[in-house]
């Protein structure tokens, strides 16, 4: 039974979400632009809200960065410039420090989100919900640094990495190897995977518009231009300065 | 030099008796929805004021527009596309909704279902955001109506400077003006360059900016970068939305429905030819008083032969020219020079340009001297401070705006003295540098103002791009939900339920 449970939830679990993600965003990019924003309350509330977006995408892109870089690095590669046990060390560090940034900032954001009458009023119960998800999910990922430094060997961030790096490049999986882990682990990586899932559904969808190529616009202006092909004047959107 | 053309408006400030249809009706048609209520794509506010939202001329405070930095480039007053994006989880210079107004209703209902009551029942005011009692109607898009308020607060406004103001404080010096305000469509969008989802654009074929709400992402940069506060942040749909200049009727060749409702018919729409290539250079002149020439240098002279080949070679349409050699903002601007760009200082070439108000003689003995001779008062003495009106119109030039008012009165004169008189008195018009005849379209124009002398608006040409048949049929404006109003129900995605005409599902 905890063997089908395992199987279930880290071999299976992971496609139907990752599948979820990859498909229902670009359903909804495609089907409902309209609805793909993110979603900011600041117009109608500033309290709270400078200290507590800053500080939460602050450490969320860390975490998010430091998690795709660190499960997914192959051991054969970083193990020729450090050890196992110091790469830990520096996850632990450096998740650690980014992660209590990103919780003070989430929590203020989630106090905001539920105890700001306004907030609260023009909140949906998605953005409720991801939020709540998001704070425990930060929560379980911040309890299980007492459980890495006692084993600072590094064996646990191995089991985990091999699995993810499993699941992204399609090799078998061997589930029964999680179950030696505690459940502060294993109940991030469901939550985790959860909200993959979720994510097409929520104000999340913004992630993947982050507007980075703002930088590399020509000029500042824009320009749209409705004239046929080989007409007189420019054919496609110019950038004037 | 490539040439664009634009419909630009000119508002003849004054005309303007401050009804507020223009935004009653703007508002009928565009900004009733949720999420919008405190949005008035155009407001009417009472000058001297500090307006809606509040303060919004104090870009020390907002940030909104272009400065100009030392190796003589601009940039957006909010900072460079760095510090765009640098700010993109909290926008620091960004008007809290209050600063508009919190949205309200009042509890009609309660004036039919009251119980028997001492007091007569009254249906007093609750929040549209939470649903909630409000006990006071803090702000609005004209709070200070009439000269509202205490002058302590009216006088933060910024266009007192060089003004002493102190005294216009007092009842029998203060003056007032009405200024209707909209999107300017500038020639130089802050807010489309501060765009960091590329969703703002200006529309080459007629200058009008919109923000495409498809690709807009809500990262609300734009709300602080336009200077004239005049984008607003729906907290519905996540989105920012704008005056849109009516633009499926000025594809019509229809006035925007602000314009349409003026009672006072002060509203004028026209196409103006501008050099393309010459934006940035016009926006980015050293002197903050040389905008408004710099914005004139632009524009192109509809009957110059050159122009003409120039801009049919970058496939502005005949019916265009033809248009803009008749455009009532082009004679008001270029011609006549008695309209001017509101607050050209900062930098975003606005498309929207005002005639200042004449107003009363401030001496009463200098006002039984006026007009008797045919004599002009001085524009010095008028009511309204020449500073203040150079402060809002020409980044406080009062040269430009003395000869247009004095141009605005040797026209009364001169038709005084042609219709009361009986006398042709060519010298008026000589002493401001215009001749009889131009005097007499001025009034023709300004004065009697018909209706197809205020807006002389060429179609557009969507049939060469679009496949017309295709479209029959069709709604016009909805949300992306056919043809039916959006209903509340929510669909997965957090939008609104998709609903199929064509399958009857209603």
């Amino acid at each position: 039974m905890r063997d089908a449970v395992f199987h279930i939830l880290f071999v299976w679990y992971p496609y139907v979400c990752l599948t979820v993600f990859l498909l229902g965003s670009l359903i909804r990019y495609d089907r409902e632009p309209y609805t793909w924003r993110a979603g900011s309350s600041q117009i109608l509330r500033k309290r709270q809200f400078r200290w507590g977006s800053n500080l939460f995408h602050i450490g969320v892109l860390f975490l998010f960065f430091g998690h795709a870089v660190g499960l997914l690095t192959p051991t054969s590669l970083y193990t020729l410039f450090i050890t196992v046990e110091q790469k830990q060390l520096i996850a632990v560090s450096a998740g650690g420090v980014a992660g209590l940034i990103c919780f003070i900032g989430l929590s203020l954001l989630l106090h905001r989100r539920l105890f700001d009458p306004r907030i609260r009023a023009t909140s949906t119960v998605m953005d409720i919900a991801i939020l709540g998800i998001l704070w425990v999910q930060l929560s379980l990922g911040l309890l299980t640094l007492p459980f890495s430094l006692a084993h600072s060997d590094g064996s646990v961030m191995l089991i985990l990495s091999h699995w993810a790096q499993g699941i992204v490049t399609l090799q078998p999986i061997h589930a029964e190897t999680l179950q030696s882990l505690s459940l502060p682990y294993l109940a991030h990586l469901v939550l985790g995977m959860t909200i993959f899932l979720l994510f097409p559904f929520s104000r999340l969808v913004h992630i993947w518009s982050a507007p980075v190529w703002y930088l590399g616009r020509r000029g500042y202006q824009v320009v749209r231009s409705r004239r046929p092909l080989g007409a007189p004047g420019p054919k496609t959107p110019a950038a004037a300065e | 030099m490539k040439i664009r053309a634009q419909v630009a408006m000119v508002l003849n400030l004054d005309k303007c008796i401050g009804c507020h249809t223009c935004s009653v009706t703007c508002k009928n048609v565009w900004t009733n929805r949720e999420g919008m209520e405190y949005a008035w794509f155009n407001n009417v506010e009472t000058k001297p004021g500090i307006g809606y939202p509040k303060n919004w001329e104090d870009q020390d405070k907002w940030r909104g527009g272009w400065k100009r930095r030392r190796n003589g480039r601009i940039e957006p007053r909010i900072g460079g596309k760095w510090r765009v994006l640098a700010n993109i989880f909290a926008n620091p210079d960004m008007p809290e909704i209050d600063d508009y107004y919190e949205p309200f209703t009042f509890d009609y209902e309660h004036l039919q279902k009251a119980p028997e009551l001492e007091a007569f029942p009254t249906a007093r005011p609750r929040s549209l955001i939470t649903g909630e009692r409000m006990e006071k109607i803090e702000w609005g898009p004209n709070w200070e109506e009439i000269l509202g308020g205490e002058f302590a607060k009216r006088a933060k406004d910024v266009n007192f400077e060089g003004v002493q103001k102190e005294m216009y404080g007092q009842f029998e010096n203060t003056f007032m003006m009405y200024l209707p305000r909209l999107c300017e469509h500038c020639l130089n969008p802050a807010c489309a360059a501060a765009c960091p989802s590329g969703a703002i654009y200006k529309r080459e074929e007629d200058g009008i900016v919109l923000i495409d709400q498809d690709k807009c992402r809500g990262w609300r940069m734009c709300v602080s970068a336009c200077p004239y506060k005049k984008i607003y942040f729906n907290w519905s749909s996540g989105k920012s939305e704008k005056c849109i200049f009516c633009y499926p009727r000025i594809e019509a060749g229809q006035p925007t429905v602000c314009s349409e409702t003026c009672v006072g018919r002060i509203r004028y729409l026209g196409v103006m030819l501008y050099d393309a290539d010459r934006i940035e250079e016009a926006a980015s002149v050293a002197d903050e008083k040389s905008l408004y020439h710099s914005q004139m240098s632009i524009f192109c002279d509809p009957n110059d032969p050159a122009v003409i080949a120039q801009a049919r070679a970058d496939g502005v349409p005949e019916n265009w020219l033809d248009a803009a050699r008749h455009s009532p903002v082009w004679k008001m601007a270029m011609e006549w020079k008695v309209a001017f760009p509101l607050h050209p200082e900062y930098r975003t070439l606005p498309m929207v340009w005002y005639v200042p108000p004449l107003s009363p003689i401030t001496a009463a003995a200098q006002a039984g001297q006026m007009g008797t001779d045919g004599g002009m008062p001085d524009v010095r003495s008028l009511r309204i401070p020449l500073r203040y009106l150079a402060n809002l119109l020409t980044a406080g030039d009062e040269a430009p705006i003395a000869t247009g008012l004095e141009r605005m009165l040797a026209m009364r004169a001169y038709m005084r003295a042609k219709t009361v008189d009986g006398v042709i008195d060519e010298a008026i018009a000589k002493r401001v540098s215009l001749t009889g005849a131009q005097i007499e379209q001025m009034y023709h124009i300004m004065a009697i103002a018909n209706y197809e002398d205020r807006f002389v608006i060429p179609t557009a040409h969507r049939e060469i791009t679009e496949d017309a048949y295709e479209m029959r049929g069709q709604c016009g404006f909805s949300f992306g939900d056919g043809c039916a109003p959006s209903d509340q129900s929510v669909n997965l995605f957090g939008g609104t339920k998709l609903k199929n005409v064509k399958a009857g599902v209603l």
